[in-house]
């Protein structure tokens, strides 16, 4: 395949690979975080762990929009579609139809629900594959309402903000946005400024891989305070296995010569200014929340957008009686901590036992982003051959 | 009584009713187009001479959506797919019975363009449809048209072909380029307008069957990976077995337009079906002549050999990937493509 096989070259891959085995310092480790879901499930499915050296660590971040959507998020759009549920009249919403991107669908909510199960029990959520879609769907059933449940980082915002616009200029009546967007540039701020990184040293972070599509919208500039304020060099790549490689070659010379500063691995993509015009969409539609709630990283202060006044009309949040409640994660789960790179997914205790992709308790679960599920799926049998080996050793020792 | 009119008419609820209009359906739809021996005799069962050795017996319900789709339509489909289960024991199939569920107001010229493929269908693979039934449910109800197969043939003493028979160090062999089928009813569907000249595979393998088991009789394990695809097919024969599998990514024949279309719908090839496909398990003495067997046949000739069993408790699938690291090969978590055959 033209464009993508170049970016997966094995043989590339090596040379780069023995230029960072030739790089690293080997009296000290480094821990790279990447912030995306697209990166995590890159390094997973290609397996790029197996080309880096031993002491080149990657902790996995924030940056998987359906990982960090709050259970009291999804139990709103579950209200919607399925009135019953929140012990209101049955039936009287009979006529909304739920347009959402296909991940969310499995996400565990409150009351053992999921927007699966809430199809089930006879709810109409529809999975599309574009916000377009929703709104196609508003035009050919003029008697529904119509909601779309828009999440993601930047990079899903400006359609989003497209098809409420195409929706004002259609006069459509019947369609609405629940809008979860949300924005990296204070997750990674938030991370930094945790107590894990910051004052207990329990976590250590050399240096971010910087979004790949989220940058091609928001450019490489918003990085530079991260590189300045707080010292960590962040190199912006794109979501081939090569340009991961590439990325932490870049980190570790970086962080060798005592650098950091914002570099820009996907060119290719990304310009230090990013999409104008989007960005003016966006910013002619939305505008900040106070706060938003992250699932593992809390309310978070100006972390997500809402719609403008002038738009309400197409907010499902002021069009329908919906309120948010904050549910605490289940207490087993530990997505929380792996949202924060804290933990890995074989911390968890239920991890690979409770909670599987059939039968998922946590987000980071669910996505083929998160990286609970990347690491399920993808690489469950390294763990599997480390406890093999444990426990033979503790055989050996105890006979 | 006027003839069924083919051109403009609609199934309705008569049809299933046992009554004269039944009568008629079968006579002029599916008497004309499945005509034997055995369907003639009109009993509500049929006799059937067996020739010696192990009867094989395979069922296969198919709900595929759209009915008609690149390559193909649920006619044929239902044929291939019966046919190839059977096929998969070593077997000879030799008679089908069909069970159609039709939908009230589905229209009888689309009935019988189904029907006729699956007699083409039939007949090309040397299988009688000797006995069959019609329901029909109200408008709604249904999808237009559901219909199941069960398949019988014989399989010959000696040919031990079952999923539980890899061993560590046999070699794993794919009959072609994987995923075209689950890509072509996936460019079909309304909410996603792509076009591709990706066809369905859809083919009835028992004649690839037969040339193989003749040029090696020890073939351990055959199956067809159809939902799900390489992947789950190959996570089934392992737990089956009860041993791992390695693959070579870079030996895995996918087209390029199917791993495109693939990388755009967020789809991972080894996962997604295939109904003319079949993975052969075998000895690693015997590869080379079996796959010289596959390529010679027009079914096989993308053959390869794509990894070998290995022993695992876990019975983990694995693949090196062609990047040069290793991941696993889980089962399908999930659906990917909802009613593909």
């Amino acid at each position: 395949m033209k464009y993508v096989d170049e970016f997966r070259d094995g043989a590339l891959a090596r040379v780069i690979a023995e230029r960072i085995a030739r790089a690293v310092d080997p009296r000290r480790v480094y821990h790279f975080m990447e912030f995306c879901g697209g990166h995590t499930h890159a390094i997973s499915r290609y397996g790029v762990t197996d080309l880096l050296p031993a002491n080149v660590v990657m902790v996995h971040g924030p940056g998987c929009p359906v990982c960090v959507l709050p259970i009291g998020r999804i139990d709103m759009a579950i209200d919607l579609v399925l009135p019953a549920a929140a012990g209101k009249v049955p039936g009287k919403r009979k006529d909304v139809t739920l347009c959402t991107y296909a991940d969310t669908m499995r996400v565990p909510a409150s009351r053992g629900l999921s927007l699966m199960k809430a199809k089930a029990k006879g709810a109409d959520v529809r999975m599309v594959y574009s916000a377009a879609d929703a709104l196609r769907i508003a035009q050919d059933e003029p008697g529904r309402e119509v909601v779309f449940f828009a999440i993601g980082f930047e990079t899903t915002t400006p359609p989003t903000a497209l098809v409420v616009r195409q929706a004002a200029q259609l006069g459509l009546a019947n369609f609405s946005v629940f809008v979860n967007h949300v924005l990296t540039p204070s997750a990674i701020a938030h991370i930094l400024e945790s107590p894990e990184v910051r004052e207990l040293g329990t976590m250590v972070i050399d240096g971010f891989i910087g979004p790949a599509h989220v940058s091609t919208i928001i450019g490489s500039q918003p990085y530079d305070y991260f590189a300045e304020e707080y010292a960590k060099p962040v190199v912006i790549a794109g979501f081939e296995p090569l340009d991961v490689m590439q990325a932490v070659e870049m980190l570790v010379r970086q962080v060798n010569e005592g650098r950091a500063e914002v570099e820009n691995e996907f060119t290719r993509a990304v310009t230090p200014e990013g999409n104008a015009k989007a960005k003016a969409l966006v910013a002619e539609l939305f505008e900040l929340r106070r706060a938003f709630e992250w699932r593992g990283l809390g309310r978070v202060p100006y972390s997500a957008l809402r719609l403008k006044e002038p738009w309400a009309a197409f907010d499902a949040e002021r069009r329908f009686p919906m309120t948010e409640h904050s549910v605490p994660d289940n207490k087993a789960c530990e997505c929380g901590a792996i949202l924060r790179g804290v933990k890995k997914p074989v911390d968890c205790k239920v991890f690979g036992t409770v909670c599987t992709p059939e039968n998922p308790m946590g987000s980071c679960m669910v996505s083929s982003e998160g990286a609970c599920a990347a690491h399920y799926t993808y690489g469950r049998y390294r763990s599997a051959a480390r406890s093999a080996v444990r426990s033979r050793t503790t055989c050996a020792r105890s006979t | 009584m006027r003839p069924l009119d083919v051109k403009r008419g609609l199934v309705d609820m008569s049809h299933g009713s046992g009554g004269r209009a039944m009568a008629q359906l079968v006579d002029e739809l599916f008497l004309a187009a499945f005509d034997n021996p055995w369907l003639r005799q009109m009993n509500d069962q049929a006799r059937v001479p067996m020739p010696s050795g192990r009867l094989v017996v395979a069922t296969d319900s198919h709900v595929v959506s759209p009915l008609f789709f690149p390559g193909g339509d649920i006619g044929c489909l239902s044929v291939h797919g019966t046919v190839n289960d059977v096929a998969m024991a070593g077997a000879k199939p030799l008679y089908l019975t069909a069970g159609f569920i039709l939908e009230e107001g589905y229209p009888l010229a689309d009935l019988k363009r189904i029907v006729d493929s699956m007699a083409k269908a039939a007949a090309e693979a040397g299988v009688a449809v000797v006995t069959g039934d019609t329901k029909v449910v109200e408008r709604g109800k249904g999808d237009g048209v559901f219909i199941n197969t069960t398949g019988v043939g014989v399989v010959a003493e000696g040919i031990e072909i079952s999923g539980d028979r890899a061993r560590p160090g046999d070699a794993i062999l794919v009959s072609g380029t994987l995923g075209d089928h689950g890509v072509a009813i996936m460019s079909l569907r309304e909410n996603l307008s792509f076009e591709t000249t990706i066809r369905s595979d859809t083919a009835a393998l028992h004649g690839l069957v037969a040339a193989m088991v003749e040029a090696v009789p020890a073939i351990h394990c055959l199956r067809d990976p159809t939902r799900g695809g390489l992947a789950t097919t190959l996570n089934e024969i392992a737990r089956q077995s009860g041993c791992g599998m390695r693959l070579e990514e870079s030996a895995i024949p996918v087209r390029p337009e199917v791993a495109a279309a693939c990388e755009f719908l967020g789809l991972d090839p080894l996962y997604v079906a295939n109904e003319g496909k079949l993975i052969a398990i075998c000895a690693p003495g015997d590869a080379a002549r079996l796959l010289a067997a596959m390529r010679a046949h027009p079914l096989g000739r993308d053959a390869a050999q794509v990894g070998e069993v290995v022993a695992d408790s876990h019975h983990f699938v694995q693949m090196r990937t062609g990047f040069g690291g290793s991941r696993m090969v889980d089962w399908l978590a999930g659906e990917q493509l909802p009613r593909i055959c």
